[in-house]
């Protein structure tokens, strides 16, 4: 009771809207107020914690014993509401459940075995720089170099059929919306939940997919056991459902850095090994993926906070990667910086399983970018689009000057 | 061979062993105990009391000797404690010396150097299992066993050995697991009918085994009728362990900007490459997430990675800087 009573008053309550329209488009004002309010905030609104600050966020995403994911990484919490898809095997699983499909995709995704797709998709990039810049020096970056380089790149990785990959945003976009609140955003998407779930699961099966993709070695993983057969369409799923959107916003987040910094932009044609580490500067800087949940598995003290059982906490990533306490003036965006340690790609047994197919997909556009563009600098407005999860894009004008 | 719970499987030898501690890998022995006739089980912790990488069961670690040699052995305790790991070790008096270090030197309070955690023996998804452990062979199927029970699978242990009080952990997997534990001490039942128990094939069912070569042999023949990869084991071998010893500097050169640094044994080649001006990228630091992939152009990387395949290592053609060290006395990087 007087526990109770000291944790009513210690706690900071905060009865901000992290799903708000105007918080999505500009989020930075709401990530500051909650790092310092404290280590841990009460959001009154959605009855759940909150974490802001490096130090916690880093803490809880590697505590899968008392953070768990099972539960649903989104505001719905599945112990008691039905998840709109079957949940994933990789993000809305624990140990030991987790195991062996992490284990699989991790070794189909790891550095080594992606190093057959480096020339591919150096000649991939090269093609389609060629193309936008034979076209126009005055362009919208993110329609044509963001979302189109991912998508030229990583369904063909994957084996993907020709058809109907103009699905694979629109379904991102909408799985990315459903681990937020049942807002208008989740209400936009509605109509399109089956058709679009429909397409993406008829592209998990062996037969969809060609036989040389990671979709065709998750489906061989089974076959040796490694998996079940009834696992295989979800850990598919898995990379149609997080291998787009992210990369796509996560490059636009590069592009908008260099044409905002210009200087930084000179530094990578110089430098042009330091494209990977801009890249993950980019994602620390933006936080592509903003925010996730997790579930309290006991009653577990955070900063003398105790956080009961069973009660979701929200952690901001983005906040985290630009926390004063980790990062010397973290709102610059700076390739002099070692961006290593950010969380944009989160940290411990669910860090992104991807991370490295999206550098190497960064590391091909912007290789190829450095060699022709001399500058890139904005023509208007960039334009964001809400989600509740990611950090999108609409629109990036820019004009480019390209190598004499 | 009788013995130890050196694990590792039949891939390891070249370059595997060939270890440096680590300076990010020392860990204290926070308890020892005894668990059966001859083995003694050993909880580690870090200095500062903080997380462990994570483990899955079937993972070992590698024990650094004094001498600079590594020995293997499996995780034996929970991984929901995120705080300790558990081994247990039997003496084996024929052995190489990992074992008598571990129970006539290692004390509470003492410092030793560990690699990993690895896995070459992951448990897979199924819905039945059949663990076979031969004596110490208990170790990597008994937090399988847990799992197994944890995921409401259909299971069996048949555990041997050579007499009751020599079997680690046979009372506790009893009391908890009851019938679905066979133990057959040899000195009372003999040898378990292996081809009686195995000489069907069961649809569904994994077989998990770890013991002794000859155990491992028999339960292979008795399985011959087996579908594909229903048969996993890891073997006990004596796979040559040993190998140059570096506690001493090495030098490591920057081909593409020409500099050369020393690493001594208190740093990370990481930290080496990053201190000469290298951009290297990195995240966990542990070796586990696989950021710091560096090209490796010529020299012996002393690989202390959770990423790489055998295959993999022995090419050496890259390495992960965070852990990863040197086996001679110069590696030149593509940085």
């Amino acid at each position: 009771m007087s526990e109770a009573l000291e944790r009513a008053v210690a706690l900071p309550v905060s009865d901000a809207d992290p799903f708000a329209h105007e918080v999505l488009l500009d989020p930075e004002p709401l990530h500051q107020a909650l790092r310092e309010a404290g280590p841990v905030v009460y959001l009154s609104r959605y009855d759940v914690h909150a974490l802001a600050r490096y130090e916690h966020v880093h803490a809880a995403l590697a505590d899968w014993q008392h953070f768990e994911s099972g539960s649903g990484v989104g505001l719905a919490n599945f112990r008691h509401e039905k998840p709109w898809r079957p949940p994933s095997l990789l993000l809305e699983a624990d140990p030991p459940r987790h195991d062996a499909p992490r284990r699989v995709l991790s070794e189909i995704l790891a550095p080594p075995a992606l190093r057959r797709l480096r020339t591919r998709w150096a000649a991939v990039a090269e093609e389609l720089v060629d193309q936008v810049l034979r076209d126009a020096t005055e362009f919208d970056a993110f329609v044509a170099l963001a979302e189109a380089f991912p998508l030229r790149a990583f369904p063909d990785a994957v084996g993907l059929g020709p058809d109907g990959r103009e699905n694979l945003l629109p379904y991102g976009n909408m799985a990315f919306n459903a681990f937020g609140p049942r807002n208008d955003l989740v209400a936009a998407d509605a109509h399109r939940v089956a058709e679009l779930s429909a397409w993406v699961n008829a592209q998990c099966t062996r037969e969809a997919l060609s036989a040389d993709g990671f979709g065709a070695q998750i489906w061989a993983a089974a076959d040796r056991g490694d998996l079940t057969h009834e696992q295989a369409p979800l850990v598919v799923r898995s990379l149609l459902t997080a291998g787009v959107d992210t990369t796509v916003h996560g490059l636009a987040a590069c592009l908008y850095a260099f044409a905002t910094h210009p200087s930084e932009w000179q530094r990578l044609r110089e430098r042009p090994e330091l494209a990977r580490t801009s890249f993950d500067e980019a994602v620390r800087w933006q936080s592509p993926v903003q925010t996730f949940f997790r579930t309290a598995t006991t009653d577990v003290t955070v900063a003398g906070t105790v956080v009961p059982r069973g009660t979701k906490i929200l952690m901001f990533l983005g906040a985290a990667n630009r926390d004063p306490g980790r990062w010397h003036d973290p709102d610059r965006f700076d390739l002099t910086r070692d961006p290593s340690g950010h969380v944009g790609f989160g940290m411990g047994p669910h860090q992104c399983v991807g991370q490295h197919v999206a550098r190497l997909e960064a590391e091909a556009l912007l290789t190829a970018l450095a060699r022709r563009v001399q500058r890139i600098e904005l023509t208007g407005t960039p334009h964001r689009h809400p989600n509740n999860t990611l950090r999108s894009w609409a629109a990036l004008p820019v004009r480019v000057q390209t190598v004499a | 061979m009788a013995g130890s719970s050196v694990v590792t499987d039949a891939e390891s030898g070249v370059g595997a062993g060939q270890s440096t501690p680590g300076h990010a890998a020392t860990l204290v022995v926070a308890a020892r105990e005894r668990v059966a006739e001859d083995v003694v089980s050993l909880t580690l912790a870090r200095p500062d009391g903080g997380r462990l990488p994570n483990w899955t069961p079937g993972s070992h670690i590698d024990l650094v000797l004094p001498e600079g040699a590594t020995r293997q052995y499996s995780l034996c305790g929970d991984r929901w404690d995120a705080h300790t790991y558990r081994i247990a070790v039997l003496r084996e008096p024929a052995g190489r010396g990992g074992s008598a270090y571990v129970h006539d030197r290692l004390r509470p309070g003492d410092r030793v150097g560990v690699g990993g955690p690895r896995n070459h023996f992951p448990l897979v998804p199924s819905e039945k299992y059949f663990f076979i452990a031969g004596g110490i062979g208990i170790t990597p199927l008994l937090p399988m066993v847990h799992q197994a029970e944890l995921l409401g699978a259909d299971w069996q242990l048949l555990y041997g050995g050579r007499t009751r009080a020599s079997m680690a952990f046979r009372q506790e997997l009893t009391d908890a697991y009851g019938e679905r534990v066979h133990v057959v001490p040899q000195d009372e039942l003999g040898l378990p009918d292996l081809a009686a128990l195995l000489g069907t094939p069961r649809p569904g069912t994994k077989v998990y085994c770890c013991g002794p070569a000859p155990l491992l042999a028999a339960v292979e023949a008795a399985c011959a009728a087996w579908p594909p990869y229903a048969l996993r084991f890891e073997r006990f071998t004596a796979a040559a362990q040993t190998g140059p010893v570096r506690e001493t500097p090495f030098e490591v050169e920057l081909r593409r900007t020409g500099h050369t640094v020393t690493v001594t044994p208190e740093v990370s080649v990481l930290e080496a490459v990053r201190r000469a001006g290298a951009d290297v990228l990195s995240s966990c630091e542990q070796g586990t997430c696989g950021t710091c992939l560096t090209p490796v152009l010529e020299g012996q990387p002393d690989h202390r990675d959770s990423v790489l395949t055998d295959q993999q290592r022995r090419a050496n053609d890259c390495m992960f800087v965070c852990v990863s060290r040197s086996c001679g006395d110069r590696l030149v990087l593509d940085l």
